[in-house]
Order: C-alpha cells, then sequence, then structure tokens
C-alpha cells in the first residue's frame, strides 16, 4: 500500500465551514414550520418517589394548551423487549421509563407528563398545573451506599447477574463482572513493591453546548417525522419506533446539525414524546430541553469508587495488579463499569491481574457515554498508582510505563490479544518531546504524566456517491457531524478517486435516504463512513474503467487507474473528461457501498501537564498541557488535534471543577453553566499536541478513531503534578479548590498522605 | 391571548418591527419571531454566550435581554456579519484556522471577536483569552479559537494599514 497521499494528511477548509460561520447551519432547536406547537415536559422534584396519582384536568383547560400526555398515553410493550441504544441494548422498560416515569420516579427530573400548547410559555404554565400526588422513598446517591443490604432499592425487581448468571438476589446491584489472568496471590508474592489507594470520582455532564431538542409530525397517514439533533439518526428511529410499539418503516429521522454530544447525544429523551403529542394535535410539535433539565435529565457519566492494588519488582517489572471498580449507573442499569474494567490496565503487559466490576443504580440521571466512558476514571485510579509506584522505585514515570508497555500480542486481562497498537510509540513520543525535556522550576509547581487506551468499534455505515458531469462528486452519507467527519469521511473518497476534497460534497441524509448507519460515536465514524466511502469510491472507480473501456473498446480490465487518470493501451483519459461523457456511456454513475468493518484499532494517548497551586487559595493553575495520540493516520490533522485539544480540556475541567454538588435529599445544587464550572478560555493554556501515525492494520488507510482516547489521561497526569507539587497524593475528584486546601491542611496536622 | 407591544428595532442595518408578549427575551424574538436562528440558546440564563449579539454595539447575551428593549435600538447578530457573499476576515480565519466543531457556540465567538477586534486591534493571548471568558465552547479547547482570532487580528490590521 502506497503511503503517498494527495488528499489525506492535508487541512482543506470543511465543507460545512460557510455555514456554520454565518449562522445558516440548521441545528435541531432551528427547526420552524407552520402550525409548530411547543411543547414541555413536567420533571420530578424529588430524588426518588411513587407516583401516588397524576391529575392532568387544570393543564388540559388551559387557554392555549393542545395536549397533555403521561406514560399511560403510550401503549402497552413487552417490556423486557431489547432495544438498541446505539453502543448496546437494554431492555425496552427501562428505555420508556426513562422517557416517562412509570410508576416511580428514580431521580429529581425524571420526566412525568408532557403538554403541547401554542407556546413554550404556555406549555411551561400549564404544566406546573398537573397535579401529581408522591409518596416521597427515602434516596441514595453513591455506588457504595446503594451496594449496602438495607439501602433503598430503586428496582424492586432487579436481579442481580453474578459472573454471568442470573440470580435471585434483589438488590441496586444489576452486575457483578470479573476478569482475571494468571494467579493475582502468587503475583503480589513476587512483588518487592506494592501500592493500594482508594480513589473517587464525581458524576460529570458532556456539557454540550446545544440542549437536547425534538421536532414531530405524526402524519395522516400514520407516518412520523422527526428532526433532531442526535449523534444517531438510525437509534432515534428504532428506539422511537420500540417505544411507539410501530415499525421501523413507519418513522423518517432528520439529523439536524448537532452542537455537541460526546455520547451524550446517542440515547432517547425527547422523541417519543413530541411523536405522541403530536399525534393527539395534528400538529408538528417541537421540544427544547431547558438547561437545568440537561443537567438534571440526560446521561451524565458515572462517578465511581474505585480500589486498586500494583505489584511491582525492584527493577520496575509490574507483577500483579487488582482493581475494584463499582460505577454508578443512575436510575437505569448500564453503568460504564465494562469498559472500565476493560481499560484499567490495557495500556500494561501484566502476568497477574484481576479484576471486579459493579454496576450499581442510584437516585441519579440514568448515565450516557462520555468520550471513551468508564475508562477516564478507572485511568485516574491505575495512573496515580503507576505514579507513586515510580516515586518509590526511583523510576523515571515514563520509564517505568515503557518497560510494562502493552504491546501488539499482549494479552489483555479482559481476554483478547492486542493487534499493532501504539502504545509504545506513544509513551516514546512523551518522552522525547520538548515538554518532557524541558526543565520545571519554582515552587508548588509540579508535572505529571498518563498513559490511556480506548477501543474503536465498527458498527455499520453506507455512503453512496454519485458522479456529476462536471466530474464533482456528491457524497451522501448517515453520520451525523459533530466535529469535521463531512471532511474526513470526504477526504478518504477524494484519495481513491483522485480528486480534491473540494470537489466531493458531502451531505448528511434522513433515514429514508441512506442505508443503515451506526451512531457517531466509538470513535468509529472517521474508520467505519470513512471506509464505506473508500468502497463507494472503488465501485466508481470500477464503473469509471467500464466506461472508458467503451470509449476505447477494449475489456474493463483492461482498463488501469491511478491518481484519477484512467489508461488503456496508449488512451489515457482524466476523471473529470470521463465523467462528462457518463450520460453517453451508459447513463449515471453511482457508486454504493454499505460495510460492518471489523479491525477497528484500539487508540492510546498521553498526557504531559505542569501545574502550579496557589497555597493560599487552593487554586491550580494549568502552566502547561501537551497530549500525544496514536491516531493511526491523520485525515485532516487540523480536526484531529482539535479532538486531541478538546479532550484535554474536558480532561482538566474533570480533574478540577466539574462535578454533580448533590445535596442529600438527592438535587442537583449546581444545575447551569455559572455553579457547574467547565474550563472556560481563561482558564487553559495553548494545547499542544503530538500526534503519532501507528497505522491501523484494519483499515485501508490506517485510521484509528480519534474522538475518545484523549480524554482517559488528563485527570491522572494532573493529579500527579499536584501530587509532586505538594507532597500529597489526591485520590478524589474533582481536586477542586476546596479540596486542595483540606489536603493542604491534612498535610500540615499529619504526616500521612490523605 | 395576552396584548403585544409593537417593537420598531433595527436589526444588522435594517429597520425591522415585530409585536412580542413583555416575558419574551430578545433571543426568543430573534430566533421564533424574526427566523434569525444564527443566534443559539444554549443554556438562557446568561451563561455560555451562545446567543451573543450586539446592543448598539455592546455584546449583550440576547436570552437576558426583553424583546421590548429593543426599542429604538441597533441589535447585530452573527447574520449580518459577512458582506454580502464575502466572509468577514474573522469569519475567514475561523475557517482556516479550523477553530471550530460542532460550530453551535461559533456565531456567538465570531460576534464577540468582531466587538474585540474594532476596539483593540491587537490583543494579547492573554487579553483574548479573558474577552472570550463569555463564551463556552466544549469542543475545541479554545486553542485553535485564540489561534483564529490571532490570525484574524493580524489580517485586518493588515488591511486597514494598506488602505492607510
Amino acid at each position: 500500500m502506497s503511503t503517498q497521499y494527495s488528499v489525506i494528511g492535508t487541512r482543506p477548509i470543511r465543507h460545512d465551514g460557510a455555514d456554520k460561520v454565518t449562522g445558516r447551519a440548521l441545528y435541531g432547536a432551528d427547526v420552524q414550520m407552520a402550525g409548530l406547537l411547543h411543547g414541555f415536559i413536567l420533571r420530578s422534584p424529588h430524588a426518588h418517589a411513587r407516583i401516588l396519582s397524576i391529575d392532568t384536568s387544570k393543564a388540559a383547560a388551559f387557554p392555549g394548551v393542545k395536549a397533555v400526555i403521561t406514560t399511560h398515553d403510550f401503549p402497552a410493550v413487552d417490556g423486557n423487549k431489547m432495544v438498541d441504544l446505539g453502543e448496546g441494548d437494554t431492555p425496552l422498560s427501562y428505555a420508556r421509563g426513562n422517557v416517562l416515569a412509570g410508576d416511580k420516579v428514580l431521580y429529581r427530573g425524571h420526566a412525568v407528563a408532557a403538554v403541547a400548547a401554542v407556546n413554550a410559555h404556555v406549555a411551561e404554565e400549564a404544566a406546573g398545573l398537573i397535579e401529581v400526588v408522591y409518596e416521597v422513598l427515602p434516596c441514595v446517591l453513591h455506588a457504595v451506599d446503594a451496594m449496602r443490604s438495607g439501602a433503598p432499592l430503586l428496582h424492586e425487581d432487579l436481579r442481580t447477574t453474578e459472573l454471568g448468571e442470573a440470580t435471585t438476589t434483589i438488590s441496586n446491584i444489576a452486575q457483578h463482572i470479573r476478569q482475571s489472568k494468571g494467579d493475582i496471590e502468587a503475583g503480589f508474592a513476587l512483588a518487592d513493591v506494592i501500592v493500594e489507594r482508594e480513589f473517587h470520582t464525581s458524576t460529570v455532564h458532556q456539557g454540550y453546548i446545544e440542549p437536547h431538542n425534538a421536532t414531530a409530525l405524526w402524519n395522516n397517514d400514520g407516518r412520523i417525522s422527526i428532526w433532531c439533533s442526535t449523534q444517531g439518526s438510525f437509534v432515534v428511529r428504532d428506539c422511537t419506533a420500540a417505544i411507539l410499539d410501530i415499525p421501523v418503516s413507519q418513522i423518517k429521522v432528520t439529523p439536524m446539525e448537532i452542537g455537541g454530544g460526546f455520547g451524550g447525544k446517542i440515547p432517547v429523551y425527547l422523541e417519543p414524546v413530541a411523536a405522541l403529542l403530536s399525534k393527539k394535535t395534528g400538529r408538528p410539535v417541537k421540544i427544547v430541553m431547558p438547561r437545568q433539565a440537561v443537567f438534571e435529565a440526560t446521561g451524565p457519566t458515572p462517578g465511581s469508587y474505585m480500589k486498586v492494588k500494583v505489584g511491582a519488582k525492584k527493577d520496575g517489572s509490574i507483577v500483579a495488579a487488582q482493581a475494584y471498580l463499582a460505577f454508578e449507573a443512575g436510575a437505569y442499569p448500564g453503568a460504564m463499569v465494562v469498559p472500565a474494567s476493560m481499560t484499567v490496565f490495557a495500556a500494561y503487559d501484566i502476568a497477574n491481574a484481576l479484576v471486579d466490576g459493579y454496576d450499581v443504580v442510584v437516585n441519579k440521571p440514568s448515565t450516557a457515554a462520555y468520550r471513551a466512558p468508564g475508562a477516564p476514571n478507572a485511568a485516574f485510579a491505575m495512573e496515580s498508582v503507576v505514579d507513586e509506584l515510580a516515586l518509590k522505585l526511583g523510576i523515571d514515570p515514563l520509564d517505568l510505563r515503557l518497560r510494562n508497555a502493552a504491546k501488539e500480542g499482549t494479552r489483555r486481562v479482559d481476554g483478547p490479544r492486542f493487534p499493532r497498537i501504539g502504545c509504545v510509540e506513544v509513551l516514546e513520543a512523551m518522552k522525547n518531546s520538548p515538554h518532557y525535556q524541558s526543565p520545571l522550576g519554582g515552587p508548588n509547581r509540579g508535572r505529571g504524566v498518563a498513559i490511556g487506551f480506548w477501543f474503536n468499534i465498527g458498527l455499520p455505515s453506507s455512503c453512496t456517491l454519485n458522479v456529476c458531469a462536471d466530474g464533482n462528486v456528491n457524497l451522501i452519507e448517515g453520520s451525523t457531524d459533530i466535529g469535521g467527519s463531512r471532511a474526513s469521511i470526504a477526504m478518504q473518497a477524494a484519495e481513491v478517486l483522485g480528486l480534491a476534497a473540494e470537489e466531493i460534497h458531502p451531505t448528511v441524509v434522513d433515514t429514508d435516504s441512506i442505508g443503515y448507519t451506526g451512531v457517531t460515536g466509538g470513535s468509529r465514524t472517521t474508520f467505519a463512513t470513512g471506509w464505506a466511502a473508500y468502497e463507494a469510491a472503488q465501485d466508481v472507480v470500477r464503473q469509471m474503467k467500464e466506461r472508458a473501456a467503451k470509449l476505447w473498446d477494449v475489456k474493463p480490465e483492461a482498463v488501469e487507474a491511478s491518481g484519477g487518470v484512467y489508461k488503456s493501451n496508449g488512451n489515457s483519459i482524466g476523471f473529470k473528461e470521463l465523467a462528462g461523457r457518463i450520460a453517453e456511456t451508459g447513463g449515471p454513475v453511482v457508486g454504493r457501498a454499505a460495510v460492518n468493518p471489523r479491525g477497528a484499532g484500539g487508540s492510546f494517548a498521553g498526557s504531559i501537564v505542569d501545574v502550579e497551586i496557589d497555597p493560599e487559595t487552593g487554586k491550580t493553575t494549568i502552566l502547561r498541557f501537551t497530549c500525544v495520540q496514536d491516531v493511526g493516520r491523520a485525515i485532516h490533522p487540523a480536526y484531529v488535534e482539535g479532538q486531541m485539544q478538546g479532550g484535554s480540556v474536558q480532561g482538566i475541567g474533570w480533574a478540577l471543577n466539574e462535578e454533580y454538588f448533590m445535596s442529600p435529599d438527592g438535587r442537583m445544587m449546581n444545575s447551569s453553566f455559572l455553579d457547574y464550572r467547565m474550563p472556560t478560555a481563561l482558564d487553559v493554556p495553548m494545547i499542544e499536541t503530538i500526534i503519532v501515525e501507528v497505522p491501523n492494520p484494519g483499515h485501508p488507510f490506517g485510521v484509528r478513531g480519534v474522538g475518545e482516547a484523549n480524554i482517559v489521561p488528563p485527570q491522572a497526569a494532573i493529579a500527579n503534578a499536584m501530587s509532586h507539587a505538594t507532597g500529597t497524593r489526591f485520590t478524589r475528584l474533582p481536586m477542586s479548590p476546596p479540596a486542595v486546601m483540606e489536603a493542604i491542611w491534612c498535610q500540615g496536622s499529619s504526616s500521612q498522605p490523605s | 391571548m395576552r396584548s403585544k407591544t409593537h417593537i420598531q428595532t433595527t436589526i444588522n442595518g435594517e429597520e425591522r418591527d415585530f409585536l412580542c408578549e413583555p416575558r419574551q427575551s430578545l433571543l426568543e424574538v430573534l430566533r421564533d419571531t424574526l427566523n434569525l436562528t444564527g443566534t443559539k440558546e444554549g443554556c438562557n440564563d446568561g451563561n455560555c454566550g451562545s446567543c451573543t449579539v450586539t446592543l448598539d454595539g455592546r455584546l449583550v447575551t440576547s436570552c437576558l435581554v426583553l424583546a421590548v428593549e429593543a426599542e429604538g435600538r441597533e441589535i447585530g447578530t452573527i447574520e449580518g456579519v459577512a458582506q454580502g457573499n464575502h466572509l468577514h476576515p474573522i469569519q475567514k480565519a475561523f475557517l482556516e484556522n479550523a477553530a471550530l466543531q460542532c460550530g453551535v457556540c461559533t456565531p456567538g465567538f465570531i460576534v464577540a471577536t468582531k466587538v474585540l477586534l474594532e476596539k483593540e486591534p491587537d490583543p494579547s493571548e492573554e487579553r483574548i483569552r479573558f474577552f472570550l471568558a463569555n463564551n463556552l465552547c466544549r469542543c475545541t479547547g479554545y486553542d485553535k479559537i485564540v489561534q483564529a482570532v490571532q490570525a484574524a487580528a493580524l489580517n485586518l490590521r493588515g488591511t486597514k494599514e494598506t488602505q492607510a
């Protein structure tokens, strides 16, 4: 395979750029149409309560109100049926129960009823007239508390799955998983040094700037049209169809532009409600979530309690590692403890390891994916322990990691052997970086490093290419574009066809207009939909060879194509000229591909960070930050850097400030952007990036997903830097100023690090 | 039906009028009544900056301005930044520097940047970060936005010197 590319690795202007800098791009909330009604959702004021009765009569009678619905308006369905949530399945009863509560509310903000009215103000006023009688129940907010016997039970019928086996135990523990390798006891017996620590992390939110939204029209012929901002239009279609108990062919989902997702815009919240309100009123209905509801009722990422123990010999070889991970799923099972378990030791080749993971329901919103879900929590624990081990052994922390780094052929604790990966290359790039080579002086300052791993997934993708007579190509795809994927997908087609990126015109279309395409998530879009574009372009090349063969009266197999030039027997024609002659040689040329690729490569990322802590206030300043990531092949390096920088800054926010600050009765006390303090431009420095390219052998161009691995190591790297700055080990996230002050004070009163 | 107030205002240099309820925000009227949906709603409480517009040249979050306050005032939105078919140098710089990912915060950043560079043609990195701290971006980590503002500032200063 040639690695001399003409389009891949360049930085063209993104195809949707003009729309997005002029305000012309239409996002979900921008949908306007004749007769549009506005919906508002009434939400539970309690974290845990039984709904005794709902009286909607006053709301329904309020002037301007057109319809009011509750869960009783949903059709009766088999709640045990599984529905596809994009990256995994869940029972329909959970998916539906989260959209509108059944007989119980399980978290503050849980949707209870919905109103459609002539405008959003009237809908909100009317929702306030709905009378709900609750029997308030005690709530439980943290994994460790929820696992105790006698804890308030969220689901009276939730039976624990123990190591893959169904049990009769009713508890808040949805499942306990275990992964093991070697002999853990024998492994620790070999160790000269053992470090064991407990860690706590808070619930944090993806924090996308655009709130969830949905507009639905249940037409008179029974067909439903939905316009929304989603990471997966086909998931919205399939999940809405399951909840409303109608065939998927009766729903068309049009993905509007999406204002950020990071995993949080995969679940369905509003679409079935808007559809049902439309059915009742015969008019289109739009619902836009208020920001408070986004925090209180959409899926953040799990809070967690973790214990990690690692043993090493004096020479630095790690001989045993053990992890106990208890993750908060929120109201319904499905905490990201499985990927956390699979990633906690993934960067290391360890002969003896044991991981126990617990998926625990608590009275907080049902969690969703957030960029490498589960892995940042696990890496915070593991990478902190490895840092402490390096200190105790007197070995450079990157050298310790290099000595134990996972490589091609290393068997992970969860079973599979790694294919070609770039863990060593990332660590070496970190070590050789200008940042790591530079001195760091000054009081109250520290430098920290960490590495993290994240999987990529495949999933189905489809692509259609229509050749225009002027030699440009229109590309039709179904992957909603959150961060420039139109460009990265179009560039792969351009490379095959020998065209410029600007000569491919990508459009993201509705679910009626393209083959099934999975979610924009799991670091899969540039990999899998890019692969579909590659295959569709190969299909175009094949057909164009046939057209050239017709022109020259030769066999198609006698035509060669390279760099957009078709040749045979001394004849030669460029793609553009040939495109001008497709009408006379047989009509339209349409390239198609539907793929379900295996061979997604995992990605490693490393963070290097310098911090300075103000001992008077506890404020931590990020002085310098470098993100290193193996991206396989950078299709559009500027947007690759953008992913690395964005993930790093989300990691900085997670490390230093962000948390769900809960009152004892389950109320999120900081449900606004003022109080849920995400980094502003003033809080961070420039983020240096080092792109490492270890091509993924499972992709035609070597692509690895770039969207997620970058958020895995920053939290641990910052914790390690802060530990070095203060001499105190930080084991709780966030490490906000109050937490830092407490740590400094505790250090003053005791010689034991907290 | 609640009674509505008739408001006469100027938006992007054009005289406009609309009817609104006293409780409606300028953001709501811009988007839902006047179909100027380039101004985005992210929080509706003045903390994200997505709805940033100018009111008599001053930056405001339009979710915190009542629509009736637009009476007799001049409003500038993202739709008025490009000159006809020509992108403003700030818009070009955002594209050339890949300073947007999802793009939903971009209109607010561009409107704010325009005010900054009109007042201060050569701001330091620190000054750019301070001025734009009213606008949240969750995708980019701000690095490329700051670089785009620096590139636009350089370009605009060059244009001015050429004209002078």
